[in-house]
């Protein structure tokens, strides 16, 4: 097997400053409120395109599963169950889709 | 006056992250393993990376021989969206010890970051600290078990699994959407950007997913009311 040391550290790194920088610079000054906005807006947008992109980029074999899944986990939500409940409903829909019956 | 929430509410509140995590783990280490990738290779992804779409890919571009400092930018690029969600959770804290703020940070992914930042009122360190611990530890393990006894469960258990991220996904956004319609707007709005900029096939795909990110965030601020938001600071 080869190592993937150097991979791993170099990930590390990588994956490491976009999450350190904006702590340390940002964390003094106040911000415009567009910017503030626009940085409040950022979860709801990524979630979104996430969610898409998960849908758009599933093998094809898996798509039925993954909106079956998607679409319980909304109905659970939104009839006030709790993530977790959501979550666990969501992957035994999919079983249930995928299952070799 | 309201109580900030402190280290226990960070564990409590991570639970259903841990309950996303494990299973997403589970499906890494196991494909780490069918990848080849080693049992110590494939716990330091998880240890020293702790980002799951970026671990994925890593492993997707390793089996198309992508060489390796290709895959580094490629992360890079992917994990730009974390320069959003450091800098919007900056505004949110409170008084932190700059000590801390490493640590805060090394926890800081898509679904830690999206359970503070729907969290009302400043958070701090312990808080964040409860919150990020749990899912790494949950990351970590569920790693191990997926490469150690993934191969045992049956196929049709090992792609579940894997819809669990989507479903934790919608989980989070649901009961925004139900206080606020700009929030559905929102996150189809970014939805179909992507599938716009991905077709068209401008940027790779980790950057159509922060372009579409950017752009709806962005048109939000020229299209939404003032309702979001401001109020959730």
């Amino acid at each position: 097997m080869t190592t993937y040391l150097p991979l791993i550290i170099g990930m590390m790194i990588v994956t490491y400053l976009p999450r350190l920088l904006p702590l340390i610079i940002l964390s003094k000054h106040p911000l415009p409120s567009p910017v503030r906005r626009f940085l409040c807006y950022i979860p709801y947008a990524a979630l979104g395109a996430l969610i898409v992109r998960g849908v758009a980029q599933s093998a094809s074999g898996m798509t039925p599963a993954t909106l079956v899944g998607i679409a319980v986990a909304a109905l659970f939500t939104f009839l006030g169950g709790g993530l977790v409940v959501s979550v666990m409903a969501s992957i035994v829909a999919a079983y249930f889709v995928l299952a070799p019956w | 006056m309201r109580q900030e929430p402190g280290l226990r509410d960070g564990l409590v509140d991570g639970i259903p992250l841990v309950v996303g995590f494990f299973p997403v783990a589970m499906a890494f280490g196991l494909m780490a393993k069918t990848t080849d990738v080693s049992l110590v290779d494939t716990c330091l992804f998880s240890l020293a990376v702790f980002a799951g779409a970026s671990q994925f890919m890593a492993l997707d571009l390793i089996k198309a021989g992508i060489a390796i400092p290709d895959i580094i930018l490629a992360t890079f690029l992917l994990n730009l969206r974390h320069l959003m969600m450091s800098a919007s959770l900056a505004l949110r804290l409170k008084e932190v010890k700059k000590s801390l703020l490493p640590l805060i940070a090394f926890g800081v992914t898509d679904e830690t970051f999206s359970v503070a930042s729907l969290k009302s009122g400043k958070i701090g360190a312990p808080y964040l600290l409860g919150l990020n611990g749990i899912a790494y530890g949950a990351w970590a393990g569920g790693t191990v078990a997926g490469y150690l006894v993934g191969k045992v469960l049956p196929m049709a258990v090992q792609n579940s699994l894997g819809v669990g991220l989507y479903a934790l996904f919608m989980a989070i956004l649901v009961p925004e959407m139900k206080k606020d319609n700009g929030v559905l707007l929102l996150a189809a709005l970014s939805g179909l950007v992507y599938l716009l900029i991905d077709r068209v096939a401008v940027f790779s795909s980790g950057w159509s997913l922060i372009a579409a990110i950017i752009a709806a965030a962005a048109m939000g601020v020229l299209v939404l009311k003032d309702t979001l938001g401001e109020g959730q600071g």
